[in-house]
C-alpha cells in the first residue's frame, strides 16, 4: 500500500470514529458498555433462568466470546455492504482506490471488535478462567473471521450498488446465521451428526468454536472433533478462501463502473 | 519541450440508463426475459485531442454536451467504454472542491481529511495547516463544525486545501461559478500562478472572459462530440454563436405580445461584410404622419447606441428602411439589437420587433474591454 493511501485509510477510520458516537454523551465508552451490559443480561438469562450449558464450565464466558465473534461479523458485513453506497460523494467526485473504503469501514469494526475483546478478557480474569497455551491460535481463528467477512463485505458492498434488496437479503441471512450458528446454544443439544456436521462446515461456527476451545474450555466441541480429524474439516476453510476470491474479483470488476451505478 | 500531457484517442463515453429505475431484484424478476427498458446514452463519441505539457486548456459547451463526462473520466473516475487516456504525470483526482466535506466534522478536522483525499498524510498536512487557515481567513473558525459554515466560508476552505496538491496536472471544473468578487480575483491570481509556473491545467468554464485571459488552446464540445479545436479566442466565438442561435429558438417561443396590432414593425440582421451588420426594418403603419422608427444597440444589458428614424422624411404607409451598424467601432462580444415604432409628439412606444436580434463581433484583444472600439491614442509625455 502506498503512503497516500495509507493516509487516506488511517484518516477514514478516524472520521468513522468520530462520527460513530457523535451527540452521545457517553461516547467511545459505549463500546465498552455494550459488550458489558451484554454480558449481564447473558448471565442473567442463560445461567440464573435457563441454566443452560450445565456441563461447560464459565459458560456465561463461552456464550459472550461467541456473540462477540459472531458480534464482530455482523457489523462488519452490514456496516461495510453500505459503505460504497454510503461514500457515494467520494466516489462520485474523486479518484481513490475503491477497495479503501471497505477496507476503512472493515478497520472501524475491527477496533470495536478489540474494544470488546478487552471487556471479555476482564472476565476470563475476574472469573478465573484456567488459561492454556492454546490461546495463542486464538489470532489466527480471528484472521480467518476477518478474511471471511471482509469476502463477504466486497461482495456485497458491489453487489448493493446495483440492488439495493441486498441488505434486505443479508438482514435475512444474519437472522438465520445467528440461529443456525451455535452460538446461544451448546451443540451437545444437537444429537442428530448429519445435522452437526451441516451447521459445523460454516465457517462462523467453525471459528467460534475453536475460539472457545482456545481460549475458554476444553469442553467446547469442536471440527475436529465432530469430523474426527477427517479431511472434511478443511471444508470451512475453502469456504472463506472461495468467499475472498470471489468477493476480490467481483469487487474488482464491479468498481469500474462504481462511479456512474449509484 | 511540447511533451504530451494527456493524449485521448478516439474515447466513447455510454451510460445505461434504465427507462424506469429497477434497482431492486423484483424488478428484475418480473421483468425477467423482457428486454427490460435500458436506454443507452451515448454521453461522448469518439473524441480524440492531446494536450501538451504547460498547456492552458480550455473545455467549452453548452450544458449535457459532454464536458463533466469529460473531466470525470479524465481523473479516472469514470473509465471509457470504448477508446484509451494516456496520462503521463500525476494528475488531481478531484474535479470539484470540497469533496468529502463533512458537516459534522470541525474546520480542522475536515482539512485534515481532505488533505489525507489529496495524497497528504498527518505530518505534511500539520506543516501546511497554518498556511491553509490564513490564506482562507478563517482562523477563528477553525474549531467549530462545518456545518455552521456559510457557503463562501466552505468554498473559501476547499480552495485552499486544493490548491496545495502538488500534482503536474490540474482539472478545474466550474469553480468561478462560485464565490464573490474578491473570491473570484484569488481563483484568478491562483491561475495567473499556474501559468507562470507552466503546470498543465484543464479548465471547463463557461465564462468565455476567462476562457479567453488564460487558456492558450480550447475544445468546444456539442452533445458528446468534439466539434472544434482551436485558440481560445475562436472557440469563444463559436460558443457565442451557438449560444446566440439558442437564446434566438427561445425568443421565438416566447413571443412577447404587441402594443398595438395596428402598426408593424419586424427587423431583420445581414451580415454585409467583414466590418458591418445591416438591420432592415420592415413595417406597415395605419396612420403615416407622426411616427418613427427607433433602435438601440444593447450589450451586457445596457444600451451602447440608440438611433432613429426621426430626423429623415416622414415614414410612408409602409416599407422597409436600413440601417448599417459599422462594427470596427465595436469591441469582440455579443450584441443586441431591439427595436420599436414610436409616436413623434410624445415618443411614447407603439410596438415593437417581437423577435431577439443578436449579432456578434469577432476577434478579442485582451488589452481592451467595453463595447466601444476606441483608437490607441495613447502618448507617452
Amino acid at each position: 500500500m502506498t503512503k497516500q493511501n495509507r493516509a487516506l485509510l488511517s484518516e477514514l477510520v478516524r472520521t468513522d470514529f468520530k462520527l460513530r458516537y457523535q451527540g452521545s454523551i457517553l461516547g467511545y465508552a459505549w463500546s465498552l458498555l455494550r459488550p458489558l451490559l451484554l454480558f449481564v443480561i447473558l448471565y442473567i438469562v442463560f445461567v440464573k433462568f435457563l441454566k443452560l450449558g450445565g456441563g461447560i464450565p464459565n459458560f456465561p464466558i463461552y456464550l459472550l466470546l461467541g456473540i462477540v465473534i459472531w458480534n464482530f461479523f455482523t457489523e462488519m458485513t452490514t456496516q461495510g455492504l453500505g459503505s460504497v453506497v454510503g461514500r457515494g460523494d467520494l466516489i462520485r467526485k474523486i479518484k481513490i482506490p475503491r477497495w479503501i473504503i471497505v477496507l476503512s469501514s472493515s478497520i472501524s469494526a475491527v477496533i470495536n471488535f478489540f474494544l470488546n475483546l478487552i471487556v471479555v478478557a476482564v472476565f476470563m480474569i475476574v472469573n478465573q478462567v484456567d488459561v492454556t497455551y492454546t490461546v495463542v491460535f486464538l489470532p489466527l481463528i480471528f484472521i480467518e473471521v476477518y478474511l471471511f467477512s471482509l469476502g463477504a463485505t466486497l461482495f456485497l458492498s458491489a453487489a448493493f450498488v446495483k440492488y439495493r434488496d441486498v441488505g434486505y437479503i443479508w438482514d435475512v441471512v444474519l437472522q438465520a446465521g445467528f440461529y443456525l450458528t451455535p452460538i446461544l446454544y451448546p451443540l451437545t443439544l444437537i444429537t442428530n451428526e448429519t445435522f452437526l456436521k451441516l451447521i459445523m462446515i460454516n465457517p462462523m461456527a467453525q471459528a467460534i468454536q475453536d475460539a472457545r476451545y482456545a481460549a475458554v474450555t476444553n469442553q467446547s466441541q469442536t471440527i475436529y472433533q465432530v469430523f474426527d480429524g477427517g479431511w472434511y474439516q478443511l471444508i470451512p476453510y475453502s469456504i472463506v478462501v472461495l468467499t475472498l476470491a470471489c468477493g476480490i474479483l467481483y469487487f474488482r470488476k464491479e468498481s469500474k463502473l462504481f462511479a456512474e451505478n449509484i | 519541450m511540447n511533451q504530451i500531457a494527456i493524449k485521448v484517442e478516439n474515447v466513447s463515453k455510454n451510460f445505461k440508463l434504465p427507462h424506469e429505475k429497477q434497482s431492486s431484484l423484483k424488478g428484475k424478476l418480473i421483468n425477467f426475459g423482457k428486454k427490460s427498458g435500458f436506454e443507452t446514452q451515448y454521453a461522448l463519441k469518439d473524441v480524440s485531442f492531446e494536450i501538451e505539457k504547460g498547456e492552458f486548456f480550455g473545455i467549452v459547451g453548452r450544458n449535457g454536451s459532454g464536458k463533466s463526462t469529460l473531466l470525470k473520466l479524465l481523473a479516472g473516475i469514470y473509465s471509457p467504454t470504448i477508446g484509451s487516456i494516456h496520462v503521463s504525470g500525476k494528475l488531481t483526482p478531484f474535479i470539484e472542491l470540497g469533496v468529502g466535506f463533512n458537516p459534522e466534522l470541525t474546520g480542522r478536522e475536515n482539512v485534515f481529511l481532505n488533505g489525507a483525499l489529496l495524497g497528504f498524510n498527518r505530518q505534511e498536512m500539520t506543516e501546511k495547516y497554518p498556511d491553509i487557515v490564513e490564506f482562507a481567513e478563517l482562523e477563528r473558525f477553525m474549531d467549530q463544525k462545518l456545518k455552521n459554515y456559510s457557503s463562501g466560508m466552505q468554498v473559501r476552505l476547499a480552495f485552499s486545501i486544493a490548491i496545495r496538491a502538488q500534482t503536474d496536472i490540474l482539472l478545474l471544473d466550474e469553480v468561478l461559478a462560485v464565490g464573490d468578487a474578491a473570491f473570484q480575483d484569488k481563483c484568478y491570481d491562483y491561475f495567473e500562478q499556474l501559468k507562470e509556473q507552466k503546470k498543465t491545467v484543464i479548465f471547463v468554464s463557461h465564462s468565455m472572459d476567462a476562457v479567453r485571459r488564460f487558456c492558450t488552446k480550447a475544445i468546444y464540445m456539442e452533445t458528446g462530440k468534439l466539434t472544434h479545436i482551436g485558440t481560445p479566442t475562436e472557440i469563444a466565438d463559436v460558443y457565442l454563436e451557438e449560444n446566440m442561435e439558442l437564446s434566438l429558438q427561445n425568443a421565438a417561443k416566447n413571443e412577447t405580445p404587441s402594443l398595438s396590432e395596428s402598426h408593424k414593425l419586424t427587423a431583420k440582421l445581414k451580415a454585409q461584410s467583414k466590418d458591418s451588420v445591416s438591420v432592415d426594418f420592415t413595417y406597415k403603419l395605419k396612420d403615416k404622419d407622426e411616427l418613427y422608427i427607433g433602435f438601440s444597440i444593447i450589450k451586457d444589458g445596457i444600451s451602447i447606441a440608440e438611433l432613429t428614424t426621426s430626423r429623415l422624411n416622414p415614414l410612408t404607409k409602409s416599407g422597409t428602411v436600413t440601417y448599417e451598424i459599422d462594427t470596427r467601432l465595436l469591441n469582440g462580444g455579443s450584441y443586441q439589437v431591439g427595436a420599436g415604432i414610436y409616436r413623434l409628439k410624445n415618443s411614447r412606444l407603439l410596438n415593437m420587433t417581437k423577435n431577439k436580434l443578436l449579432f456578434i463581433v469577432k476577434g478579442s484583444d485582451e488589452t481592451r474591454g467595453g463595447a466601444l472600439k476606441l483608437a490607441d491614442n495613447w502618448k507617452y509625455r
